[in-house]
């Protein structure tokens, strides 16, 4: 048993993270909505260059052979720096589907190059960034299909996140786009990532908010030496240090795939989502009037929030996974982690709702 | 990282459980803070813990323990609650001024006090507030003066738990003339030395949980001093991380009554709205996500880290849990939740009517959540003081 990452996934972290922070400060994403690029070309070739994007293909593949554990952290980064490039589904759900496959048709040695394959998985009615990818896996019943996407319409859906391209995509499943059968865990991965990127959007908020409340003066102190405005914030912070272990261990635990494993992935969805709606909400209170212009960069992170709250399934369908692992499965001390209640179930005293 | 045990964690806890399960007892044991016998059968329970080396499995062997890392203690708190056994009337001791004493101690004062410690000999309660000091303990008036190679101690002490029937308190004082932060020192006391006087304090339900303690001329030896003159602030300081963060409140106990909780809702609830399935959905959440956090911080503990502002942040959680848990009971009781454990159709209402008024405790003890909060934000987020 050991709750802590690798100094190598440290290390491997930090990089990334200050990478994706140093190039992506808020002027430049102005500059981005002003020109209307969808992805910034010189961000997205360090991104490949430092290997991001094929950090979970296999090493055979020309990838790092890595899991989503080892990537959480730079999906939480990504979350906190606000990047419009859609590294994380790519990285993260993506390329783990196309591994799973047979044969994944030469795209992830394209991936480990810089190309883009988005996902339109069922759980989400629109497809991200689907115009800035080459090819889109889509579903077909079971099917899981790699279309071009020369081959497919894009019908725009603009989202509140002016970052967060959604597209309504028609297309005609044909033999020759199927590439394999069965989504898998690529939901859950979705929604892992998407807490993860909440942590991050939620901390930046109240990075955010602290440096504002040392700036503004009111009353002659400035508003962050008052408890009221302390507290608020103090709040919010212990949300989201108690949100973080809970997504760490889902993105561990998700790949055993069991019901506790996907109760684990739904709670962490539900407590970063919470975490990161109250933090966005407190940093506008801090910020006062400000907090609700065009001008404070505060509202890139609050629309990204917002937005991830409700991408990969919503708080209520990921409370019926929770209640159905509660129902039905060993709760209580010595019945916490996945991997001890499928290969080692415990002989726990207290049993389930049922 | 690796969220499973190995297989020697395994056999630990298969051990613990043998042990519990012998040993724990039938029926539960009568309050330790109502009646002189209570405590004693609490003391008889810490006295059959430590024959079977489980006092505090944390510390040396050499002191009463078996020198095991932190994720086995969580093991073992998670098979010790999942036992039902009883509250650990020495919690001051062990999980408070034991660390602190490992930590500040001389070897000395270790090997004088700790085995006794851990065979419940010495039931110890903490002896710091003061009627004018309680969040701003900084203002602590009682007095330990120097004379030869004597302490003389005077002064009043307020909420002191277990102190009505403890055998020892430790004790924050100041050297006469001394300010603030500055010439304080950590005295070890018996509770039964000339000169100390005890006047029980009742709770809101008549249970003696706490107590005054009065100190006229009480003499007590330098020897007894815990870490340097003046030190005192640095100790206590110390001690709050280990009680706030970590030992004092392990997530088994909240995972115990999360799963208690789920239990009474399935019991009743055809009668009860959905909503509150949902709280008793969010109290597994909670405490899941507590013990997370917790192993989290163990591992890190494990690796030579230290305990920072998070013992703030999991004290604002804990305490803020488990009241969330007591009210989602108590709404489930609905119109019984009022009945005391005595009345004849409590029906086991009355326990959670007591644990419901303990929670209520839990945002002011240990420092206030006001005062964490301050913490967070001036430590953790950088904000200025006030």
């Amino acid at each position: 048993m050991e709750f802590a990452f690798t100094e190598e996934q440290q290390e491997l972290t930090e990089a990334a993270r200050n990478m994706l922070v140093e190039s992506c400060a808020p002027a430049g994403l102005r500059a981005m909505l002003e020109t209307g690029v969808p992805l910034d070309a010189a961000r997205w070739g360090v991104i490949t260059e430092m290997g991001l994007p094929g950090m979970l293909v296999p090493e055979d593949a020309g990838g790092l052979g890595l899991g989503v554990g080892d990537f959480i952290g730079i999906a939480e980064a990504a979350g906190y720096a606000g990047l419009p490039e859609p590294l994380v589904e790519l990285a993260g759900v993506a390329v783990p589907l196309l591994a799973g496959f047979a044969d994944d048709r030469g795209w992830l040695e394209r991936i480990v190059a810089g190309g883009i394959v988005a996902v339109g998985h069922p759980v989400n009615p629109f497809v991200a960034d689907a115009d800035v990818a080459a090819a889109l896996l889509l579903g077909d019943g079971d099917d899981i299909h790699l279309v071009e996407t020369g081959a497919v319409t894009l019908t725009r859906q603009e989202s509140f996140d002016p970052f967060r391209r959604l597209f309504r995509v028609d297309w005609t499943p044909g033999a020759a786009s199927l590439i394999g059968t069965g989504w898998g865990l690529a939901a859950e991965r979705g929604a892992v990532l998407a807490a993860a990127q909440m942590i991050g959007l939620g901390q930046r908020c109240i990075d955010m908010a602290v440096a504002y409340a040392k700036e503004r003066h009111q009353f002659g102190k400035p508003i962050g030496s008052y408890q009221a405005v302390k507290h608020l914030l103090a709040t919010v912070q212990v949300k989201i240090e108690f949100a973080r272990p809970v997504v760490h261990a889902a993105a561990v635990e998700l790949a055993l795939g069991t019901l506790p494993a996907r109760a684990r992935v739904a709670h962490a969805k539900i407590a970063a989502g919470e975490a990161a709606e109250l933090a966005a909400r407190t940093a506008v209170q801090v910020f006062g009037a400000m907090g609700m212009t065009w001008e404070v960069d505060l509202h890139f992170f609050l629309k990204r929030a917002l937005a991830l709250k409700f991408a990969w399934g919503g708080a209520a369908t990921h409370r019926a996974t929770v209640t159905s692992r509660i129902e039905s499965l060993p709760i209580g001390p010595a019945a916490t982690f996945a991997a001890e209640l499928t290969a080692h179930a415990p002989d726990v005293k207290f049993q389930g709702m049922k | 990282m690796k969220l499973e045990y190995t297989e020697a964690q395994r056999a630990f806890r298969a051990e613990v459980r043998g042990w519990m399960e012998a040993n724990v007892p039938p029926a539960p044991l009568e309050s330790f803070d109502r009646t002189r016998e209570g405590f004693e059968a609490h003391r008889a329970w810490e006295r059959k813990l430590n024959e079977g080396r489980w006092g505090m499995v944390t510390w040396p062997e050499a002191l009463g323990g078996r020198g095991l890392d932190l994720i086995r203690w969580l093991i073992f708190e998670e098979e010790y609650y999942r036992a039902g056994a009883p509250t650990r009337v020495n919690q001051n001791g062990i999980f408070l001024l034991g660390p602190t004493m490992m930590e500040f101690g001389t070897e000395e004062q270790k090997a004088r006090f700790l085995p006794r410690m851990a065979a419940g000999e010495d039931i110890w309660a903490q002896a710091w507030s003061e009627p004018g000091a309680g969040s701003d303990l900084a203002g602590v008036r009682a007095m330990a003066t120097r004379d030869g190679d004597d302490y003389v101690l005077n002064g009043q002490k307020i909420w002191s738990s277990r102190a009505v029937f403890a055998d020892w308190a430790f004790g924050l004082f100041r050297a006469p003339g001394s300010e603030r932060h500055k010439g304080m020192v950590l005295v070890l006391f018996p509770l039964t030395a000339p000169g100390v006087t005890r006047r029980p304090i009742a709770r809101m339900d008549g249970e003696l949980v706490f107590a005054e303690i009065f100190l006229d001329d009480v003499r007590v030896p330098v020897a007894n001093r815990l870490g340097d003159e003046g030190q005192g602030w640095h100790v206590c300081m110390a001690t709050a991380g280990f009680e706030r963060g970590l030992l004092l409140r392990s997530p088994a106990r909240y995972q115990v009554t999360a799963a208690k909780l789920a239990a009474l809702y399935e019991a009743r609830k055809a009668a009860l709205p959905a909503s509150i399935g949902e709280r008793v959905a969010q109290g597994w959440m909670d405490a899941e996500a507590y013990a997370l956090a917790i192993y989290a911080m163990c591992s890190r503990l494990n690796a030579g880290g230290k305990i920072g502002p998070e013992s703030s942040t999991n004290k604002i959680f804990w305490s803020e849990m488990d009241v969330q848990l007591m009210q989602t009971a108590m709404d489930i009781l609905g119109d019984r939740a009022e009945l005391m454990p005595r009345a004849p159709d409590a029906d086991g209402a009355g326990d959670w009517l007591a644990d419901y008024v303990f929670a209520l405790a839990g945002p002011i003890y240990a420092g206030s959540n006001e005062i964490q909060r301050n913490i967070i934000a001036e430590r953790m987020l950088g904000l200025p003081k006030g």
